[in-house]
């Protein structure tokens, strides 16, 4: 099983941060090495938050494992800015599980 | 629809029959464990959007605070600040089962030393520990989030999954089975209203005789 680990991947800028807390940071560079980092970061990590530029970038690789338990990836916004990847996320999948969109067409707060 | 292709005899109308009835009831157990699914999912991805939404706000605040400490002090004041983290931020992972799939679950078990802070405060300026502060806070919830997320993925795809082989029984399977059923009923009636005839006419036979 894994023990545990929590990796961040992103540009350097927007993982440097994370490092002060503890947390694992793999900045990269260039889309090939996106890739490669979280296709081996993967089979030994159990958290995985990865910008969302690499996500974009590494998408194949973590289709791959969404329907596993684990590793958990999740794309969060990084130093640049919001591409709000997390919400369309959301968004499609309640549009796989219910049909449509039935929960933020209209924002209900 | 078209029928199943069987012999029109009794064993296999018998076999059809008990076919139809596990259909049946296997039919209404998926599209009652769809409905108890999606019921699930809603209250899980209501949380999920609330989760991202707080996050992505919190983390832009405090990706922002990080990149003015960078501004102010120079790059390699800053690396060699954060080069050693004071903490190592551990996890104890375990699954749950929410509606038979398996999602993530994580406990936070800080470890390793306890000093948030892993530099010198005369080497750095105040903005590095506010970023540093309000990153750890934000932590727990951005594993909170990963976890919720996750749950949601997998809930999505088993929905899916789920409405496939109910939609699978309901519009192929079940109507396959009642009109093979009833041709095979329809076959043997014949049969039995052939032979009772044939009978008649061999009686008629022999009383002219």
């Amino acid at each position: 099983m894994r023990d545990g680990l929590i990796a961040v991947v992103g540009d350097k800028d927007s993982v440097l941060a994370f490092k002060a807390i503890g947390v694992d940071v793999f900045p990269v560079d260039g889309e090939i090495q996106a890739r490669e980092t979280v296709h081996t970061l993967a089979r030994t990590y159990s958290v995985i938050f990865v910008t969302e530029k690499v996500a974009v970038q590494a998408e194949t690789y973590i289709k791959r494992y969404k329907a596993r338990a684990y590793p958990v990836i999740v794309p969060i916004p990084s130093a640049e800015g919001n591409m709000h990847l997390g919400l369309a996320g959301i968004n499609a999948n309640v549009e796989k599980a219910i049909g449509a969109n039935v929960l933020f067409d209209n924002k209900e707060d | 629809m078209a029928k199943l292709n069987v012999n029109p005899t009794r064993m296999e109308l018998r076999r059809l029959k008990a076919r139809l009835k596990t259909a049946t009831r296997g039919h209404k157990l998926l599209k009652d464990k769809s409905d108890e699914m999606i019921r699930r999912f809603m209250i899980y991805i209501r949380d999920n959007k609330r989760l991202r939404e707080e996050v992505e706000d919190e983390l832009t605040d405090s990706l922002k605070s990080f990149m003015l400490a960078r501004a102010v002090s120079s790059d390699a004041v800053i690396e060699e600040a954060i080069a050693l983290p004071g903490t190592k931020v551990k996890l104890e992972v375990s699954s749950q089962n929410v509606m038979s799939v398996d999602v993530p679950v994580f406990e936070i078990t800080k470890s390793e030393g306890q000093e948030l802070y892993p530099y010198s405060f005369a080497s750095v300026t105040g903005e590095l520990d506010g970023a540093v502060a309000s990153l750890s806070e934000l932590l727990p919830k951005l594993l909170k989030l990963a976890e919720v997320e996750k749950t949601c993925n997998m809930l999505a795809d088993e929905i899916e999954r789920n409405r496939r082989r109910v939609n699978a029984l309901e519009y192929v399977m079940i109507p396959q089975l009642e009109e093979t059923i009833k041709y095979i009923t329809m076959k043997l009636d014949e049969n039995e209203r052939g032979a009772t005839t044939r009978l008649m006419k061999v009686k008629s036979m022999l009383e002219n005789r």
